[in-house]
């Protein structure tokens, strides 16, 4: 395999958008584009992320639309991915492995979406589509729910009393908006207590609304090369030292909802192929769709032990100059989740890291960074390992 | 090799309809697979024979859904029960005030039932979800 090197990487403010999936998705890949002193011609291939431009927007097959926006060769296949939540950092991965391979030598990938535009009731309907349709969907389950499930069963299997454990979940909420207020590409910018989580309304015990990330719109993009090309276009190349991806099915057959098996999968074939371990990560962007999603995430990838991640924000080891800086972006929770971009938005905060950009919530010295995101019911993990 | 699909959700939901829970025992590993797939969860065995479940199982984890998808009235509550035969299967537990669907419930034994699925979207005649009741 060629090494592949990230370069220009881009994203909208996520939040809420009067612009279309396409005008979204045509100002962040046009912008990264032009950070890798290329032009669309230059573009050989688009992989493309959407989970739900149907409901959204009455859009199916945006890809090819979005390669016209942009004004792509038409030589350059434009694909749809869609693995939910992970959809595009699943699509990254797939451009990384075919440019890896030799297939294309210079490839945009990312996503666009418009989960806010959606409202409460059909988002919630739409995001719960992908759980099992048959057996599990068919019984009200929603996304906040899969994860308070996670929860109840996180306070049962460890022993901690539920009260306790929600303390150190709103914790992690009261550390990602913190980081959110230092960006100002995020959907929320405003500092939160511990009780400003414990007082909102509750979603589905026992999880509040404060837990729970945001329905979003916004798009990310970003471009990879070769990596020898890569060095002659920008200043700064980052590199993609790894990846993994593993898939698990429905709830019922995944049984232990602490463990999430696809995700222990999926970052041990990124360490193995990175050549590291957890302790060579200084960064990590994961897949906080709920606060105690975080937790079970630091768990799975082996930053901490199972059943020990809960104390992880309120010890503030997690926090931006801990020992291991987790979601300085803010996350899905303050960030926000326009779901078939999150993962692009995730790879370039990383990249923005890696390369000293990030202004007040720089981590200072990062040089090995990972990415982490979670399709559905714990369905699909895919990881990015990036470094300098 | 032609495959024929050994139990597919029509059958499951007509079991389920004459109060029978239905699942797959895998000739080779002895494993109950319950709602069916192609293959045996554990062993990945395609030797498989229908067989009925007993219908009782243990409450492994629940939530209260207050924020409902579109066509649901909330609340009600969502759980996983482990079948006595092995496997995990998701419903809705009834007959408890919510203010007792509290973690006590975690570890109780319920017995498995069925009902039309409560949507106001439309959906099939047949399709039916797993209730659970305390014992």
């Amino acid at each position: 395999m060629r090494e592949v090197a990230v370069l220009g990487v881009a994203m909208t403010k996520f939040g809420v958008s009067d612009k279309t999936n396409l005008e979204m998705f045509a100002e962040a890949g046009l912008e990264a584009i032009s950070k890798s002193s290329l032009n669309p011609k230059d573009i050989q291939a688009l992989f493309f992320g959407n989970c739900l431009g149907d409901f959204e927007e009455g859009q199916l097959h945006m890809a090819p639309f979005a390669h016209a926006e942009l004004g792509l060769p038409t030589g350059a296949p434009a694909t749809r991915f869609e693995s939910a939540c992970a959809t595009a950092t699943v699509a990254i991965r797939h451009a990384a492995l075919l440019v890896g391979a030799g297939i294309y030598d210079v490839v945009l990938a990312g996503g666009t979406e418009r989960a806010a535009g959606m409202g409460t009731p059909l988002a919630t309907r739409t995001f719960a589509m992908a759980c099992q349709a048959h057996h599990e969907s068919s019984a009200g389950i929603t996304f906040p729910g899969v994860f308070a499930m996670a929860a109840h069963m996180y306070a049962h299997k460890y022993g901690i009393a539920l009260s306790e454990l929600k303390r150190h979940m709103a914790e992690v909420a009261v550390k990602n908006h913190y980081h959110g207020s230092l960006n100002p590409k995020a959907h929320f910018r405003k500092p939160i207590t511990v009780d400003t989580v414990l007082n909102s309304m509750m979603v589905a015990d026992p999880l509040q609304l404060f837990d729970c990330c945001p329905f979003s719109d916004g798009a990310a993009a970003l471009v990879l090369a070769e990596a020898n090309k890569a060095r002659e276009l920008v200043e700064k190349p980052v590199f993609i030292a790894g990846t993994g991806q593993a898939s698990a099915g429905s709830l019922y057959l995944q049984r232990d909802l602490t463990r999430i098996k696809a995700r222990e999968e999926a970052s041990r074939q990124a360490f193995s192929q990175a050549g590291i371990g957890p302790q060579d990560v200084q960064v990590v962007e994961l897949h906080d769709c709920f606060t105690i999603a975080e937790i079970l995430a630091l768990e799975a990838m082996g930053f901490y032990g199972f059943g020990s991640a809960y104390k992880s924000a309120s010890s503030r080891e997690t926090y931006l100059g801990g020992k291991l800086v987790v979601n300085p972006s803010g996350g899905l929770k303050a960030k926000g989740h326009p779901i078939g971009a999150t993962g692009a938005a995730q790879v370039t905060e990383i990249v923005e890291q890696l390369r000293g950009e990030c202004g007040e919530r720089q981590v200072n010295g990062a040089r090995v960074g990972m990415v982490d995101t979670l399709g559905g019911d714990f369905g699909t993990v895919c990881n990015i390992i990036l470094r300098v | 090799m032609i495959m024929e699909y050994k139990l597919t959700y029509n059958q499951f939901m007509q079991g389920l309809e004459q109060e029978k829970l239905l699942g797959l025992v895998c000739n080779g590993c002895g494993a109950a697979t319950c709602p069916p797939l192609g293959v045996c969860r554990a062993c990945g065995g395609q030797e498989l024979r229908v067989a009925e479940m007993s219908g009782v199982g243990t409450l492994r984890t629940f939530t209260v859904v207050r924020v409902a998808p579109e066509g649901r009235t909330p609340p009600y509550v969502v759980a996983m029960v482990e079948l006595d035969e092995g496997p995990w299967v998701m419903g809705n537990l009834e007959g408890l005030p919510l203010d007792q669907s509290n973690m006590d419930i975690i570890g109780k034994k319920v017995k498995v039932g069925s009902r039309r699925v409560q949507t106001k979207l439309p959906v099939q005649e047949n399709q039916r979800s797993l209730t659970f009741h305390l014992i």
